[in-house]
């Protein structure tokens, strides 16, 4: 986590149907930097938190991420972490084989420790070899962080992050996202406003229609 | 790309593929649908020809129509569960298009040769007057005809994962794209039968290989924005 990168949007449009859904939206993150992406339901949180990920192409404008070695086939996959309500994992098989495969998947070696260590952070340990379909709501989302912190991306983007945790889960996503405005760069879309303060950047997507 | 990226890549393919595998053994969704498939139409087949034996042409031609239509029932999974999960978009973040398609189509291969090979056994078993003179002419056609197929049925796999009306698309989208590959192998059954030798069927192997390689390049060419929204 410690290459020098940095992550800008410049000039983002999304357009759905003829419906313009934000246009616009500019920003550039460096290292120990962090973003609020705010709306309304409905504003386009989780649309612009899928173009900053890859994973959507934009109407227009572009993103780029730049970090030296960023470039080879896996791009910026390897940097970025995402955590998410509706990046759903495989339900037939258990937390602990969720991370395996996703560590050989990305093409990298399953580091038992590591693996293990996040499980117990998210306290999802000793049930860490149950199928993922018997969690509840909030123990999946438990799992997605550990799901998403596996590689140790430096960049950290949570849709949502709160979403069907109790008092505990809050309290270990508020820890980790401390530890990216330290190490890294974060991103958090949410319409809960009462963090707006802790954030250096802010795009205000009911602004940008 | 790069040697280590190269290596990468390979495993992530090797993990997209044993992801399916695992899945598959422990749900059977693909399997259950296949077997059940082969197994219904096979005697649905037997019991309309009695103890009459069909030419060999109309035997050929009914083997690869339960083939066709097993396929068609099972090979779609791969991409549509992805979609029905949710999980797609998970695949998306871990690793490039290219490594989600070959793992796919590594794991489309294996489960189209295991149906191939399961159809053929119970069809010459259970099928009267189905009599195969040219081994390894018929060997042939069955492991050409297993990879057109799975190479076939990816690419359209990831297309209509994404579409409504899922089921009904499969079928219609892959027949006129598997037409030419349908003509070829049903040919070429039916001279097996016939005990026309290796050397005089070299042709169509030849034709069975190129479309392979030209489908699979298309499909690797076309997949990334099959995948990306």
């Amino acid at each position: 986590m410690n290459a020098p990168i940095t992550l800008r949007a410049d000039g983002l449009r999304m357009v759905f149907n003829r419906r313009v859904i934000f246009d616009g939206v500019h920003f550039a993150l460096g290292e120990m930097q962090t973003l609020l992406i705010s709306g309304r339901n409905g504003a386009g949180k989780s649309t612009l938190v899928k173009i900053i990920a890859g994973v959507l192409t934009p109407t227009a404008g572009s993103v780029t991420v730049s970090v030296p070695g960023s470039d080879g086939i896996f791009g910026v996959r390897s940097l970025l972490g995402l955590v998410s309500p509706y990046l759903a994992l495989y339900e037939e098989f258990s937390a602990e084989e969720n991370l395996k495969q996703i560590a050989a998947i990305r093409g990298l070696p399953y580091d038992r420790d590591v693996a293990h260590d996040l499980l117990r952070r998210v306290a999802l340990f000793q049930r860490k070899d149950d199928p993922v379909r018997t969690y509840s709501s909030g123990m999946k989302q438990r799992a997605r962080y550990a799901a998403a912190l596996l590689h140790r991306p430096p960049v950290l983007i949570l849709d949502e992050p709160m979403s069907n945790l109790d008092t505990d889960g809050v309290a270990i996503v508020r820890e980790v996202m401390a530890e990216h405005r330290r190490d890294g760069i974060l991103i958090v879309a949410t319409s809960d406003l009462s963090d707006v303060d802790r954030f250096d950047e802010r795009v205000d997507l009911n602004a940008l229609r | 790309m790069r040697s280590g990226d190269t290596r990468r890549w390979l495993r992530s393919v090797a993990g997209i593929f044993l992801k399916d595998l695992r899945s598959e053994l422990r749900t059977r969704y693909a399997v259950s649908a296949l077997v059940m498939f082969v197994v219904t139409t096979i005697a649905i087949i037997m019991f309309s020809l009695g103890q009459e034996a069909a030419p060999a042409e109309v035997l050929s031609g009914m083997l690869w129509v339960v083939i066709f239509f097993g396929a068609m029932s099972g090979l779609s999974r791969t991409f549509v569960m992805e979609e029905e999960r949710g999980t797609a978009m998970t695949l998306q973040l871990l690793t490039p298009p290219s490594a989600v398609y070959f793992g796919k189509l590594l794991f489309n291969i294996v489960l189209v040769v295991a149906l191939n090979v399961f159809t053929v056994l119970l069809y010459l078993f259970l099928i009267n007057g189905f009599v195969i003179r040219s081994a390894d002419v018929f060997v042939l056609t069955i492991v050409f005809g297993s990879l057109g197929f799975a190479s076939a049925a990816t690419v359209i796999a990831a297309i209509i994962a994404r579409a409504n009306t899922k089921g009904t698309l499969y079928p219609v989208l892959s027949f006129p794209i598997l037409l030419p590959l349908l003509i070829t192998v049903i040919d070429a059954t039916k001279s097996a039968t016939e005990g026309v030798p290796l050397a005089e069927a070299g042709g169509v192997f030849q034709f069975l290989i190129s479309y392979i390689v030209v489908l699979t390049t298309l499909s690797y060419l076309l997949f990334e924005y099959i995948w990306k929204d």
